[in-house]
């Protein structure tokens, strides 16, 4: 029924000078979401974009839902400039829409139509009393605002505002590693960055034959569900060859350090590759004194491997909160999937919670640190993963 | 293929070739429906028939107490559930008795009658997971309706005495009203231990292709009339309505052909896989702390050991990239440890259980494999043993 959907991205319209390139973002990120979708053309107008339907708003609308930096999407009707065209579509729009409270907001940016805004806002919402005997008029409350905005195109009346998902269209901050394990938490510290405008690229952690290719085949799940908030283009995923350091870790004689100096390996393959790929952030699934390596003192200990900024969106969230969000973005189910990964075939007795970083240098002292990363950056391969 | 060790015959195996030109031409050619009225489906009508009698004779049944299903999983089903609905069980929910140490698609439809009312009760099962049919008498209850006890046990090989169970069962049955029903599922046995429908004492007993080198997708129920099978499906009247869905034709022909030969050598098969089994047990024995967890005198083709401190799991990666396959004694999720039934069940400790590995044969392999993988395992349990500390 509704031809056209208004699309709105609040945020973007504070950023000044950046506002152009933020929107060619979003837009490229919106066209490239609806790409398998028939739709027509897309037109940038006062701060907001308009998208024409064919038939199908409603599943542009969900599309158009899952991306980041658009506030709100409402399906509009299209009228010529007649009054009584246009109270006919006001009623067939009010007809679509739940409540029992209502008021008219009319905006006229063409002067030139004969009734000014006061005038039509009272046609129409008399015109409306007469034909719905359920609805009354609320100003200050009102269940729904039918909107019209009379234009030299026509007239454009609607009335449900879909909330999306806001922030800032991805890629409009810059690019980030995200450390993604299997589990509940690195999908959801993705999701939060590119919320704010990050661009991922993902990192996984590949110990094989200590885990099996199921594992990968799960990385490579989540990381695909991921993808599509991701915006435009391929969605890369790094496997980082991390066998080496695991045998070489479990042989050490330092056991209950393993997983502070795991997640110091980790750190350090993710730096150099960031580096190598002009990422600006590491990003991970941490979320404070969630387990061992999450306290405040091994974060210090794990993080003094690096100067590269790290993101930890989930680090003020409790594990509820994670998984509820997880459900929503869709990566609840693959993370549950039983398969091992390198945290869990390899989780000590007794893992320190209070790592201190003498103890943890002299176990390094033990190792090739550098030898063993640059092996492990040679081997990593790179899987582009398509929408 | 050619250099692959495949040791998880007990998963699946991989369908013979003369199975594979037996089912040919019922894809393409001989493609019809036996329901259908014209001659196409009087000619699969036929097949499935003459498919039927010939198994009946395989395995010393009448052809009309034999159902195809589509698997065994699926026999296992029906053959429980359609006993515990008889029109007395129906209304009184009665009493079942099994062992802890049967196959998933037992004991969760025990489960679930167990949910709508009815009882359960479990025989005692010692370290290598027998069972004493004498414990089965005193378990009886005048409620009891189902016995049901697998022939050979798929984690471990153990062979369960299913003829003594059944005599019980005859006995007891005399001086009963509501008679007690034998179900004994045989999906490990088949091919790998002797079975005559006659000597087995059961009512109902349950086979599956894709373990016999046949195909996937195809299951076969014995039911005789003392089993007072009703449906647990409704539609049309197929396997005279115990089994409704037009009828796997292929797949039946396949399951007829894998029976015929795994069957008419059975006693070269059996010899061959004993030798087998024995050159692993040895090479295994030589592996330090290592342990056998399977009974001396089990079914020829399984073969389940521990090495404790390698992770099942982490022992099977390591295996299949030397193209050796060999399957875990536990479920490989470290969210559910130890959660293979069978080895809880028969007491074995979280270590032996965590490392254990279920090696399953098949007459093909030869002795020279069977060292090739002794020695593969002797370097990897002693390189894995290295890097855990």
């Amino acid at each position: 029924m509704y031809p056209l959907l208004l699309v709105r991205y609040g945020e973007l319209s504070l950023k000044g000078r950046n506002r152009k390139t933020f929107e060619d973002i979003l837009l490229n990120n919106i066209r490239s979401a609806l790409a398998d979708l028939p739709h027509g053309r897309l037109t940038k107008t006062y701060g907001r974009v308009y998208l024409e339907t064919k038939d199908n708003w409603a599943e542009l609308a969900e599309r158009l839902q899952g991306i980041f930096g658009i506030v709100s999407v409402s399906p509009v009707l299209r009228r010529e400039l007649d009054l009584e065209q246009i109270k006919e579509g006001a009623s067939l729009v009010v007809k679509d829409t739940p409540g029992s409270t209502f008021k008219v907001g009319v905006r006229r940016p063409y002067k030139a139509f004969p009734l000014n805004s006061p005038e039509l806002c009272h046609a129409l919402g008399g015109h409306i009393l007469r034909n719905f005997s359920h609805l009354k008029v609320d100003v200050h409350n009102p269940d729904f605002v039918l909107d019209v905005e009379i234009r030299q195109e026509g007239a454009f009346l609607y009335s449900q505002t879909l909330p999306c998902l806001r922030g800032l269209p991805a890629g409009s901050s810059g690019k980030g590693l995200l450390l993604l394990s299997g589990g509940i938490d690195s999908p959801v510290a993705g999701f939060l960055s590119m919320k704010r405008g990050v661009k991922i690229e993902g990192l996984h952690f590949y110990s094989y034959p200590f885990t099996s290719e199921r594992s990968k085949a799960k990385v490579v799940e989540l990381a695909t569900r991921l993808a599509p908030y991701n915006g435009h283009g391929v969605f890369k995923l790094w496997i980082a060859y991390f066998t080496e350091i695991q045998k070489a870790l479990q042989k050490g004689s330092y056991p209950n350090l393993s997983i502070t100096l795991m997640r110091r390996f980790m750190l350090r393959i993710a730096s150099k590759l960031a580096q190598r790929e002009k990422a600006l952030a590491l990003i991970t699934g941490d979320s404070l004194g969630q387990v061992a390596s999450q306290t405040m003192e091994s974060i210090h200990v794990i993080n003094e491997v690096t100067n590269m900024p790290i993101f930890r969106p989930l680090i003020g969230m409790d594990k509820q909160e994670i998984i509820d969000l997880s459900v929503s973005i869709g990566t609840y189910e693959t993370s549950i999937l039983p398969y091992e990964d390198c945290c869990t075939v390899f989780v000590p007795k007794n893992p320190a919670t209070k790592p201190k970083l003498e103890q943890v240098l002299r176990a390094e002292a033990e190792l090739d640190v550098d030898g063993l990363v640059s092996e492990a950056i040679e081997k990593t391969e790179l899987l582009e993963l398509r929408n | 293929m050619r250099n692959e060790i495949y040791l998880d015959n007990s998963a699946t195996t991989p369908v013979a070739e003369e199975v594979l030109q037996a089912m040919e031409p019922y894809w393409r050619i001989q493609y019809g429906n036996p329901s259908s009225p014209h001659l196409r489906g009087v000619a699969a009508e036929n097949t499935l028939n003459s498919n039927r009698k010939q198994l009946a004779r395989l395995l010393q049944a009448e052809p009309e107490h034999l159902y195809f299903t589509a698997s065994g999983t699926e026999a296992n089903n029906i053959a429980i559930l359609g006993a515990a609905s008889s029109p007395f069980f129906r209304r009184n929910p009665g009493h079942i008795i099994t062992t802890p140490i049967e196959h998933p698609s037992v004991l969760r439809v025990i489960d679930h009658l167990k949910e709508l009312g009815w009882s359960a009760s479990y025989l005692k099962v010692d370290r290598y997971g027998h069972v004493d049919a004498q414990e089965v008498a005193s378990l009886l209850q005048p409620t009891t309706r189902i016995v049901s006890v697998m022939l050979v046990n798929n984690e471990l090989g153990t062979i369960a005495p299913v003829r003594e169970i059944g005599r019980l069962i005859d006995a007891a049955n005399r001086e009963r009203q509501h008679k007690i029903v034998f179900h004994v599922d045989a999906v490990q046995a088949l091919g790998h231990v002797p079975i005559s429908i006659p000597d087995l004492k059961a009512h109902l007993v349950s086979f599956s292709g894709h373990k016999i080198f046949g195909p996937k997708g195809i299951g076969l129920l014995y039911a005789n009339r003392q089993a007072q099978l009703r449906p647990i499906m409704f539609g049309g009247d197929q396997e005279r309505g115990l089994r409704p869905g037009t009828e796997n034709i292929p797949a039946v022909v396949g399951l007829t052909k894998a029976a015929q030969l795994v069957l008419d050598s059975l006693a070269e098969n059996v010899q061959q896989l004993e030798e087998l089994r024995q050159a692993l047990i040895e090479g295994i024995k030589t592996i330090p702390n290592s342990r056998i967890n399977s009974p001396l005198h089990g079914a020829p083709h399984l073969l389940n050991a521990s090495f404790p401190g390698v992770r099942g799991e982490v022992l099977v990666h390591f295996l299949e990239q030397k193209r050796i396959f060999v399957s875990m004694g536990a479920a490989c999720s470290s969210k559910k440890k130890g959660a293979s039934h069978v080895l809880e069940a028969v007491g074995l400790d979280q270590e032996d259980i965590l490392s254990a590995i279920r090696f399953s044969l098949a007459p093909t392999l030869t002795l020279d494999q069977i060292q090739y993988v002794v020695y593969s395992l002797k370097e990897t349990v002693e390189e894995i043993r290295n890097i855990y500390i």
